[in-house]
């Protein structure tokens, strides 16, 4: 299933294909013309994601075959253990939680997790949590607390979920309480922006230290289709609510709203996801251990200047 | 408490000006209701006691003892910092609502007392862009929080608000992560922080600030949640059951400290401010 944008990069893909097949199978040579192919393809492909709209970068970030958090903690992390449940009501299949190892220490993990195929997306619910999904994210707070263990979060949400059953348990007010207690974290706390940062359902994990984006997504405070529906009022009018909303990777590190951008392999991280997870992995040490040197107090008031400066005003 | 100081502005401004508007249509009751009656009655209808939205300088006069209110909004200006354009450039948007409004954005409040207790309070304005949060609405209350922290204030947060700004997109969302963790600021001094949630108060706000206080109370019959009816029933495909995302729901489901009509909300707020703020609870309790 590729996206639109991908089709001209997929047929030429398959071109250097079938030419390197048919030489095998006649015993010819046409390196000439497969390296002529293949510098076209190279060519073609930095073309594309060198000029990607907004919207084009909104369905990247959606892409199936991206690193979700299931992959990267098994991928990226080691000694992976998920912890469940919140300890109240119900353990949430759209947030994924445990502990970890990471270069060497312990940490702990928890991120949004969406599924690759349908029937896994009815199971986690297409990754939009309900309340039980902070109530257990907040569990892991407290547990990273008490040993002093760095605190890792995974964002990848189209948002929380807005249903009947989320809205009687609270699902405002645990998205309140989740920004509060990792506010409060007095050990070092990064977020990554895998794949789509929607809204309150993304922040409540997001309070971080430093705050970091995969290249290819996005984050806002609102999705470009529902943004559309509401202020041009029309669901199909996306593509215009994706540029006004500025919601890609470059535009949020020049408002400052994460402060780096974890660089994809070409054609995306859904393509590479390997790649795309060593690039993450080398970004992760290096933030954590910047912040090492701090203090539980420092970290606090870290986190608290770090977002209390957010924002665009003008004093009188 | 003098009811007529309440509106007394409006009053001494043009008389009689807008004879239609002499009556108004009461959406619960549909009963006809002369203006200045509906006023007298802290914008309640006599009939059904549905709450109409109060205006923000009518709600500080409501909450706050005559005489020591001191405004200390108005300052902090909007900025267009995406240059946002939809089916109007929201630089447009901004001008009309000021103008409407007379307020640079969508909060007003200051400092003073309730019933003696040193008090800041803030009020978000649904007249302007439907009380929605950006980056003005944000720095208010952050600073309204350290100011009060740094006085030894109680804080007050009337809400009354769609959600967050899209216009501001994610600089609105960081406002949520901004306010809330600026109440740290009160809760390290033991100062209360009261939030009282009127109609509507939904998404990024209640998701932030307004469900984070040591007491909560709402007006009757608000409409409070995290996303909105219309959403919700888009997801779902079902009708919503009766009286959802209502106060009085919200109050049964264990969100809210109680549901407080506007005649009895001045003391019942005194009341709670007395018991928990420093001086209120020293002179009392010893």
């Amino acid at each position: 299933m590729a996206l639109e944008f991908e089709q001209p990069i997929l047929e030429l893909e398959a071109r250097i294909r079938e030419l390197r097949e048919y030489a095998e199978e006649k015993d010819v040579d046409l390196s000439d013309e497969i390296g002529l192919l293949q510098q076209k393809l190279e060519r073609l492909q930095k073309e594309t994601f060198a000029n990607l709209s907004r919207w084009q970068r909104v369905q990247l970030a959606r892409a199936p075959g991206r690193p979700t958090t299931l992959d990267i903690v098994e991928n990226v992390f080691e000694d992976f253990i998920e912890l469940h449940g919140d300890r109240a009501f119900a353990d949430d299949p759209a947030v994924v939680a445990g502990l970890a190892r990471f270069r060497g220490s312990s940490v702990v993990v928890v991120g949004h997790q969406k599924g690759k195929t349908t029937k896994e997306n009815i199971h986690r619910n297409f990754g939009m949590p309900h309340p039980e999904g902070y109530r257990k994210a907040m569990r892991m707070m407290d547990l990273a607390d008490r040993f002093g263990f760095p605190f890792v979060s995974l964002i990848d949400t189209p948002g929380a979920y807005p249903g009947v059953s989320a809205e009687e348990r609270g699902q405002a007010w645990v998205i309140a309480q989740s920004i509060q207690r990792m506010g409060r974290l007095k050990v070092p706390a990064v977020a990554v922006i895998l794949g789509e940062g929607g809204s309150g359902g993304a922040l409540a994990i997001g309070v971080g230290n430093r705050v970091l984006i995969m290249e290819n997504a996005w984050y806002s405070v609102i999705s470009p289709e529902s943004c559309a529906a509401i202020l041009w009022r029309d669901a199909a009018q996306a593509e215009a609510a994706a540029e006004a909303l500025k919601l890609t990777a470059h535009d949020l590190r020049e408002l400052g709203v994460v402060d780096r951008i974890v660089p994809e392999p070409g054609g995306g991280a859904h393509r590479h996801p390997e790649r795309a997870m060593q690039a993450l992995a080398e970004a992760l040490a290096e933030e954590l251990e910047a912040l090492e040197p701090l203090g539980p107090e420092e970290l606090v008031e870290d986190r608290y200047r770090r977002f209390r400066r957010m924002g665009a005003v003008r004093i009188e | 408490m003098a009811l007529d100081r309440l509106f007394r502005r409006r009053r001494t401004r043009g008389g009689g000006r807008d004879v239609p508007e002499l009556w108004l249509k009461c959406p619960a009751c549909e009963a006809q209701i002369y203006k200045k009656d509906l006023e007298a009655n802290l914008m309640v209808c006599p009939e059904c006691g549905h709450h109409f939205r109060l205006g923000v300088e009518e709600r500080v006069r409501l909450l706050l003892d005559e005489g020591t209110f001191e405004v200390t909004t108005g300052r902090v200006q909007p900025e267009d910092p995406l240059r946002f354009e939809d089916t109007e450039p929201y630089r447009e948007r901004l001008a009309r609502y000021r103008e409407k409004t007379g307020r640079p954005d969508a909060i007003y409040g200051g400092t003073g007392a309730v019933e003696g207790v040193p008090t800041l309070l803030l009020a978000m304005d649904y007249a302007f862009a439907g009380g929605s949060m950006g980056s003005v609405v944000g720095e208010e209350i952050a600073r309204g929080a350290e100011q009060a922290a740094a006085e030894g204030r109680a804080l007050v947060i009337v809400a009354a608000s769609g959600g967050a700004r899209m216009q501001e997109a994610a600089l609105s969302l960081m406002q949520m992560a901004k306010t809330t963790m600026a109440l740290d600021r009160l809760w390290e001094r033991r100062l209360p922080y009261v939030s009282i949630l009127t109609d509507p108060t939904t998404g990024g706000v209640t998701a932030s600030f307004a469900a984070l206080a040591d007491v909560i109370l709402a007006e009757p019959g608000a409409l409070i949640g995290f996303a909105g009816p219309r959403v919700i029933k888009q997801t779902i495909r079902q009708d919503l059951p009766e009286g959802f995302q209502r106060s009085e729901f919200l109050l049964q489901h264990g969100m809210l400290d109680q549901v407080v009509p506007r005649e009895r909300l001045r003391s019942t707020l005194a009341q709670v401010l007395r018991l928990l703020h420093p001086e209120g609870a020293k002179t009392r309790g010893a």
